[in-house]
């Protein structure tokens, strides 16, 4: 048994899920900590954003981050590519179906659509690159014009870039529905991947599920309200 | 319980053998006692599809009472049918109503091929316990009962592991086809044992490469064996062997 006839048996591909599927939480976490600076503007209407820049300035010039950022990009390529082979193969372990079926009454629908969210998400991802990571990095489209940050360092304004996007309800109501996804993909997959790693005590395993529910529900909530908050005007200039 | 007769509609797979395309038939079963097991009830119509010199329905048992796994039947959209914690051969016509017209299907997976009618070829089954579910021990006399001190706890859940009769339920269940709940319950059932810890790392290693080999598929903790389990084995096993399997890809020397 080497490396890779271990990683690549039906445990080993699990594994791989497991622990890039955490990398992606953990990063989710980080994401959303950042993103949630713009709801700075509700306690401080003289803010305009300058937070929310401040902090993604500073993602854009820390080295660490910067290699993170590959990182993490090996961790979504590994992560989708991965999700949708197993997929394929699971799908293929039955040739004939059944003409009824088990359905709801052995699992949750979301258990067993992860394949299904995933790809949603994975549609929703490539929107999201085209919005805001896509200018931020090559194009700058919609950053013509920097601004001086409260910590006099000249910055793209990306809070007026998220004002912008978010001010079309088709963007908001995607952003939502993908939320949603993220939620009931969340549900399955946090507990999910500790269970897979070999997490087996009853107690921790109460702990994980309360845990993945209160992630599930907290981090995709927060998310959603960002595009809602700036379509309503809550957040904004 | 009240004791009645019941008439049904059975709509039940026919497949000449594993080359044929099989479809659904569909018999009438009159005055069906409520006190019959399922099984009894399908030895009813097959002696009326005797004597009418039609083809009976091929079905596996042996035991009829929950012990040797060997009853499969997918019956209205589950294994072994409404009842949870129940074989096939343990059910009784009590679960139905009169008039209920019910679906039988044989369990689909790859790995296990239609042989005719309802019978499925489980022996990947056997081939996965050959890889590794077993334990060294020393020939000569038997070794004293009580020689090897063990955890009660944990005697408990080996046994409650060993349970598993490999019928086969979880993987028909499984949306993968998985079989992870039936070797979890099998490699639990040696690992929590001081007589499982010589093959420790060999059996959970050995198991999942022939389980892989045989065209199941892989687990995605979705739940749906452990619900129609009928020894009701638990899920938190999947989770132990996952845990034997990254000790043993971890640690093994080659
Ligand atoms: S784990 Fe349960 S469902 Fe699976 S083979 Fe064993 S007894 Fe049957
Ligand atoms: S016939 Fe043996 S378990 Fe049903």
């Amino acid at each position: 048994m080497n490396w890779s006839s271990i990683l690549s048996s039906s445990i080993g591909k699990k594994i791989v899920m497991a622990v890039t599927g955490l990398f992606l939480i953990s990063f989710l976490l980080v994401h959303m900590g950042v993103n949630a600076c713009i709801f700075k503007d509700l306690f401080d209407p003289t803010d305009n954003g300058d937070m929310f820049n401040r902090a993604a300035d500073y993602m854009g010039k820390t080295a660490l981050i910067r290699i993170m950022e590959v990182v993490l990009f090996a961790g979504f390529f590994v992560h989708i590519i991965q999700g949708l082979i197993l997929e394929w193969e699971n799908r293929n372990k039955r040739k004939k179906g059944y003409a009824v079926n088990l359905g709801n009454k052995g699992s949750k629908w979301y258990s067993r659509s992860m394949g299904l969210l995933g790809t949603i998400l994975l549609l929703f991802l490539i929107l999201h690159w085209w919005h805001f990571w896509i200018p931020s990095r090559f194009t700058h489209a919609g950053l013509e014009n920097p601004i001086l940050l409260s910590n006099n360092r000249v910055s793209h304004d990306m809070f007026k870039l998220m004002t912008v996007t978010f001010s079309e309800w088709w963007v908001v109501v995607v952003y939502v529905l993908a939320c949603i996804s993220l939620a009931y993909h969340l549900l399955h997959g946090f507990q999910s991947a500790f269970r897979t790693l070999g997490l087996s005590n009853t107690r921790y395993i109460k702990l994980i599920n309360a845990l993945g529910v209160a992630y599930s529900v907290i981090v995709p909530l927060v998310f959603a309200l960002m595009p809602i908050s700036m379509k309503m005007g809550w957040v904004g200039f | 319980m009240e004791h009645k007769n019941i008439n049904l509609t059975l709509k039940v797979w026919k497949q000449k053998n594993g080359q044929s395309q099989g479809r659904f038939e569909t018999y009438l079963v009159n005055d069906i006692s409520t006190e019959m097991s399922f099984l009894e009830m399908f030895d009813v119509l097959n002696e009326r599809l005797i004597k009418e010199g039609k083809e009976p329905i091929a079905f596996d048992h042996d035991c009829r009472e929950g012990i040797c796994g060997m009853c499969s039947m997918y019956i209205n959209g589950r294994p072994h049918g409404p009842w949870e914690g129940t074989t096939t051969c343990q059910l009784h016509m009590r679960a139905f109503k009169d008039g209920e017209t019910i679906v039988v299907e044989p369990w689909r997976a790859n790995a296990f091929p239609v042989l005719k009618d309802l019978m499925v070829d489980r022996s990947s089954f056997d081939r996965i316990i050959q890889a590794g579910g077993f334990i060294s021990v020393n020939t000569g006399n038997a070794v004293d009962a009580n020689a090897m001190p063990v955890e009660k706890d944990k005697a408990d859940a080996s046994f409650a592991a060993a349970a598993c009769i490999g019928c086969g339920a979880c993987v028909a269940a499984c949306k993968n086809s998985s079989a992870m709940l039936f070797l979890s319950a099998k490699v639990t059932h040696l690992a929590l044992l001081p007589q499982g810890s010589p093959e420790r790392k060999t059996r959970a290693l050995n198991m999942i490469a022939q389980m892989d080999k045989e065209g199941f598929g892989a687990c995605t903790n979705t739940g749906a064996c452990e619900a129609v389990c009928p020894k009701e084995i638990s899920i938190t096993n999947i989770a132990r062997l996952n845990q034997e399997y990254l000790y043993a890809g971890l640690t093994a020397d080659k």
